[in-house]
């Protein structure tokens, strides 16, 4: 394998992982503060994309603003769901709104089937994201470029609101201790429903430009990427952002490195990330960066 | 009421199932007759989720990859050794594919050890593991099963498939089963094995402080489930004749979960009439997906729509009745009988439970 060939699949991977890490974070942020898989995460990525799609093509509306328009509605989407199939449970034992979870994320997946049709559909990418930069031998969309660096100005952005807000208190806060914050006054209900929305449009973004990148759009697209950001969540240890970009990072380099290097197991793809999963599962069952939890007695 | 009346119950109570079968091949049509099927393999499904799941409380999201395994190893034991040689186009089978056969019922029980072997392997690792975590790794499971059998098409045939597996789950195959796995799970939880189980369930910690080997109970609930499943699997190939690896997504784990949800964790007689109340409505529905005509005026199928009436339903029923139709209740010859007699006995039965 020469340099510039090497290059190249990093190049890809890091866009692969910073997608993953994308839609990773949603997934992290609700489960630290409800430990909830929130199965839906993934319908929500598909959305984004087929928002975006029906916005350019049927109503003309110019690219930038199709993107902007189907961040947001995606994002009131992520609260919806939370008022509709989440909040009534959260008293109920986990697993019910896991459940709940589960039968809201086959509810979306068809309502697209219904609404959008199975077939795939072709993206509109603009163009100035699509003409390959040559640098040395090496070929690079700007797209490539335009992924990690969107994703890590959306990363900032949210560390921003965690780490600097009183609405990022609020959340980690909650994440510790869901009673005692209750009891402190933070208005937790409002705070989930942020937390859902923000996750909602970083995986809106990141299904916008999974799109680009992938240029099909399929109901059932988001499955697949969905899972293994939850994947990349647990890997880094879930409830912890950091550890979801560096999980998706992981993840996006193993599976374009493997593919990469032994062609063979192409047909495997989708079962690294899985395999990932089981051997850390085992070792540290909380991840790279989670805290150790004891069993109470 | 004593033992040998309720035995005697039994005994009419399958008396009755096999007239009504009997019945029932000469005088329904093939399309009822495979719906009555259906719900045989649906109930022998949701036996083994809620045995795993509501008596054991591990939650499980992996049942499409032992129903595969059992339904790829019965269909290569009664495909006949022509038939593969013809099926098998992109590469051809294996010595041992190629030459391996056996009666269907030897097939059947073959399809469930070998997932009940995958059952107790995967379990090893993985049943130390908290609920959602097992969760997500045993539907990680179900997803590599899937990906592998696309990808040894010397003997799964790949992203192809089998088809023309022999027909051979009739009626009285499916139910027999069906007869079997009830029995099976309803000695084991009456038995001490299962007030083990159901200490599992309702306290782990409690539990495993009480001196019970909890890991290993939990290894024996899973690999019995699992051999159901994989029991369930092989009739499906065969009562469909045909499978292939895009059969086994995530979603026939859900139509599972969705039985054994509706029907209430932890209640047996709640499977089994969800088992029967889905499975009819699944195929119901089927209505909406096809073209529907008022007179002259055609109004297109709308694909998909079965499943979104589904999901729906599945939200409703975790957010209005969480315990399902039974909740953890069961229908017993006791409490019917109390239902009839005096007050006092059906009281005496809701204590006892059952």
């Amino acid at each position: 394998m020469t340099l510039a060939m090497f290059i190249q699949h990093l190049l890809n991977s890091i866009t692969l992982g910073s997608l993953y890490a994308l839609i990773a974070i949603g997934y992290t942020m609700v489960y630290g503060i409800l430990r909830l898989i929130n199965f839906a995460h993934s319908e929500i990525f598909m959305l984004g994309a087929y928002f975006v799609f029906w916005g350019v093509t049927l109503f003309h509306v110019p690219w930038p603003l199709a993107v902007v328009l189907s961040i947001v509605v995606v994002a009131f989407l992520g609260v919806l769901v939370d008022r509709v199939a989440y909040r009534p449970l959260r008293d109920a034992p986990r697993i019910s709104a896991l459940i709940s979870a589960i039968g809201v994320s086959f509810f979306l997946q068809n309502t697209a089937i219904v609404f959008f049709q199975a077939i795939p559909r072709a993206v509109y990418t603009p163009e100035w994201l699509a003409t390959p930069i040559v640098v040395k031998g090496v070929h690079v969309l700007p797209l490539t470029l335009f992924v990690p660096v969107m994703a890590l100005l959306l990363m900032l952005g949210l560390m921003y609101i965690v780490y600097r807000t009183k609405a990022g208190l609020g959340m980690r806060a909650i994440s510790k201790d869901i009673e005692t914050s209750y009891l402190m006054g933070v208005p937790v209900n409002r705070i989930i429903a942020l937390t859902f929305g923000i996750g909602s449009a970083l995986a809106a973004a990141s299904g916008i430009m999974w799109a680009l990148r992938y240029p099909q759009l399929q109901p059932i697209m988001g499955t697949i990427p969905g899972f293994k950001a939850f994947i990349a969540a647990v890997f880094g240890g879930i409830g912890s952002i950091q550890g979801a970009v560096i999980g998706g990072m992981v993840l996006g380099f193993i599976e374009i490195m493997i593919v990469a290097f032994f062609p063979s197991l192409a047909g495997y793809r989708d079962a690294f990330a899985f395999i990932l999963l089981i051997a850390v599962l085992l070792y540290r069952p909380t991840g790279l960066l989670g805290a150790r939890q004891e069993d109470k007695v | 009421m004593n033992r040998t009346t309720s035995t005697l119950l039994n005994v009419l109570a399958v008396a009755a199932l096999g007239l009504f079968l009997w019945w029932a091949q000469d005088s329904l049509d093939g399309y009822k007759i495979q719906i009555l099927n259906l719900i045989a393999v649906n109930i022998i499904l949701a036996l083994s989720l809620n045995l795993i799941y509501g008596f054991t409380g591990m939650f499980s999201l992996g049942h499409a990859g032992f129903m595969a395994i059992g339904a790829y190893v019965c269909s290569i034991l009664i495909l006949s050794p022509g038939q593969k040689e013809m099926l098998f186009i992109l590469g051809e089978a294996l010595p041992w594919v190629q030459n391996a056969h056996a009666p269907f019922f030897v097939a059947i029980v073959a399809g469930g050890l070998a997932a009940a072997l995958a059952g107790f392997i995967v379990g090893l690792p993985l049943l130390k593991l908290g609920d959602d975590y097992l969760g997500i790794a045993t539907l990680g499971f179900a997803e590599i099963v899937r990906v592998i059998a696309n990808n040894i098409p010397r003997v799964t045939n790949g992203a192809l498939g089998f088809k023309g597996i022999p027909g051979y789950a009739n009626l009285w195959w499916n139910f027999g089963w069906c007869l079997i796995t009830l029995f099976v799970i309803v000695r084991i939880l009456a038995s001490n094995t299962g007030n083990v189980f159901k200490a599992i369930r309702d306290d782990e910690i409690a539990a495993k402080a009480m001196g019970v080997n909890v890991f290993r109970y939990k290894l024996l609930s899973f690999s019995i489930g699992s051999f159901f499943a994989g029991v369930g699997g092989a009739l499906l190939a065969s009562l469909l004749t045909t499978i292939d690896p895009k059969m086994f997504l995530f979603t026939l784990t859900f139509n599972v979960l969705m039985i054994v949800v509706t029907g209430g964790l932890g209640s047996l007689t709640g499977s089994v009439l969800a088992g029967i109340g889905i499975t009819v409505l699944l195929e119901w529905l089927r209505f909406v997906e096809n073209p529907i005509f008022f007179g002259d005026f055609e109004m297109p199928g709308i694909p998909g729509m079965r499943m979104v009436i589904f999901s729906l339903a599945l939200i409703l029923i975790i957010l209005f009745r969480r315990e399902g139709l039974m909740g953890m209740r069961e229908i017993t010859w006791r409490n019917i009988a109390g239902l009839f007699g005096r007050k006092g006995a059906n009281q005496a039965a809701a204590g006892e439970g059952k």
